[in-house]
């Protein structure tokens, strides 16, 4: 290693550090922003260092560096005009989207190592390397699976699990081809095998996430960033770049995390969620709420009384509020609550949106102050503490069924809505949630429910709290 | 198995324990501006795609090159926008105080 290389190599080591310095940053809201910017420092250093390698190397031709400057330019614009323009509720589309450029950035790094080699030293075996093989097969896998993904999110593609005959079957297939062709790579070095492995898993990133129910997202998008993440590892194996590779196991260990936190909050396994099947409401057995069960409805003037003399109202917001674009409508009724000197919190189910953490981005946005925004272990002990708790377009993380043993929600962990002294329900109907059983909490005594829009019901409650109050 | 490859597998292996221990610690919260930036983070693949230009003296590799510049770009400037723009909002305080305000347009 010369002495120039060895120094890249150390910048990019520097660059590393800050990815691991802002990610640290991001343990609170406070530090969050200078944890974002330290990162952002990184990789200008990692991407000015690896402009000066280029430099230095000198075999960069005029036609080289056009097309590198003009693609990484013409990037450059797409990203940032998406970012500025994206709305918060279009981020799961949005950062899946990115999911899919990275991955396939980094298989086509390996694509055109792989061909290089090749073509340089043609027929010598041990040209092919694990990692060659490993990312383009997961980058290929991440690029068309997070499309389908940012498709399903956004409504291009039907949100309901598309499930077919033999579409299991296929799965396997494809898989065996990618892997087969990558393994005989290993014993001839062959570009249309190459070609045969980015296909087939190109073919299997589609097949994985078609049949995957709107519900299951935020999971599949946690997935999607492990695999983007271990693919730019493996490119960063591929180029013995450790920038690459430190970045990469970053962002796989994020990726990781996040999705066995979801999994968990949904109480499903992995293995279940990809093979598909939920969201359908065909394997859920029913939980009986009986027929003759009581159900209060509830006008506003009386949800009003409720509010404006309670001293602590909890909020319960799931993704119907954020569905019917209610957070500037709650953030208004919670600001008229709060100058009453009564202590309104929001009560975050780990799952309530479209992606981890979602909802709290949503709330944000709404200018509710971070400190309100409480997480489901830290709440759930408040419950019993509160006069209301308001439970706005939220269902199955609400339903007390889940303690019990023998239904589709058995052992998820629950909001304990059913502890506050008394429970406000909006919603547009009884429909049943994603998991397809009727929510018991409806029929406890002390919760009324308010059948409306969110938005609308949110106005009407502030309108009569505020005319109840002068 | 060569020198370099055990080096990096090292590398990889300690960074993978290094990101579980600090992730592990962001709160849910913050979880969707992590989950950005770590996509923005994984943009390093910039400096991947950017080193095909070294070698790329064909019409394949030029187009590999410009499309996988194209994608990472994208990746990085986005991603660290994107991020920056969500994390402004989270504010300790609603601004003005209690008391309904102004829609913030910022």
């Amino acid at each position: 290693m010369s002495s120039f290389t060895a120094t890249i190599q150390l910048v990019y080591v520097l660059a590393a550090a800050c990815f691991v310095v802002g990610l640290h940053l991001m343990n609170s809201p406070a530090t969050a922003r200078r944890g974002n910017q330290v990162s952002t420092g990184g990789m200008i250093i990692a991407v000015v260092a690896t402009l000066i390698l280029l430099i230095h190397d000198g075999t960069v031709t005029g036609i080289g560096w056009t097309v590198i400057i003009v693609g990484a330019l013409l990037g450059s614009v797409v990203g940032l005009y998406s970012a500025r323009t994206v709305k918060m509720t279009a981020m799961p589309q949005l950062v899946s989207m990115f999911n899919a450029v990275g991955g396939g950035a980094a298989a086509l790094v390996a694509v055109y190592g792989y061909m290089h080699d090749e073509s340089t030293r043609a027929g010598v075996l041990g040209t092919t390397t694990v990692s060659t093989v490993l990312d383009v097969i997961i980058g290929s896998v991440t690029f068309t699976g997070s499309l389908i993904a940012a498709g399903k999110l956004q409504g291009t593609i039907t949100g309901q699990p598309v499930v077919f005959k033999g579409g299991r079957v296929l799965n396997a297939v494809l898989a065996i081809v990618a892997v087969g062709a990558g393994v005989f790579m290993f014993t001839t070095a062959s570009q249309p095998a190459l070609l045969i492995v980015a296909l087939a898993s190109l073919a299997f990133g589609v097949m994985m996430v078609l049949p995957i129910g709107g519900a299951d997202m935020p999971v599949v998008i946690s997935l999607l960033n492990a695999f983007t993440g271990t693919a730019v590892a493996m490119a960063g194996f591929v180029i013995t770049n450790w920038a690459l590779i430190v970045a990469g196991a970053l962002v796989g260990a994020s990726g990781g995390i996040l999705t066995k936190l979801m999994a968990d909050a949904m109480n499903r396994s992995l293995w279940n969620i990809i093979a598909g099947g939920f969201g359908t409401g065909d394997s859920a057995v029913p939980v009986a709420v009986a027929a003759d069960a009581q159900i209060r409805s509830i006008a506003a003037d009386d949800t009003a009384i409720q509010l404006a003399y309670a001293s602590k109202v909890i909020i319960v917001p799931g993704y119907g509020l954020a569905a019917a674009q209610a957070q500037h409508a709650v953030a208004e009724l919670a600001q008229v609550l709060e100058s009453r000197g009564i202590e309104v919190s929001y009560a975050i189910h780990p799952v309530a949106g479209r992606m981890p953490g979602h909802m709290n981005v949503l709330l944000a946005e709404a200018n509710v102050p971070y400190p309100q925004l409480k997480e489901m272990d830290e709440v759930n002990p408040e419950f019993a503490r509160a006069d209301v708790a308001l439970v706005i377009g939220a269902n199955d993380v609400t339903n007390p069924a889940a303690r019990r043993p023998g239904n589709a929600i058995s052992g998820m962990p629950i909001l304990d809505v059913d502890q506050a002294k008394s429970i406000i329900v909006i919603k547009r109907s009884m429909a049943s949630g994603y998991a397809g059983i009727d929510n018991e909490l409806y029929a406890n005594p002390k919760t009324s429910m308010y059948f409306a829009d969110a938005k609308k019901a949110l106005a009407e409650m502030t309108a009569a709290v505020k005319t109840l109050v002068g | 198995m060569s020198t370099a490859l055990v080096t990096d597998l090292t590398i990889f292996v300690l960074a993978l324990l290094v990101g579980i221990e600090v992730i592990g610690k962001v709160p849910a919260t913050l979880h969707t501006p992590l989950m950005s930036a770590a996509n923005s983070i994984h943009g390093i693949v910039l400096a991947g795609a950017l080193l095909i230009g070294v070698t790329a003296h064909s019409v394949v590799g030029y187009v590999l090159a410009f499309i996988a510049a194209f994608f990472a770009a994208a990746n990085v400037v986005g991603g660290y926008a994107v991020t920056g723009r969500m994390l402004k909002m989270f504010r300790r305080r609603t601004p003005g105080g209690p008391v309904p305000t102004q829609k913030n347009e910022s």
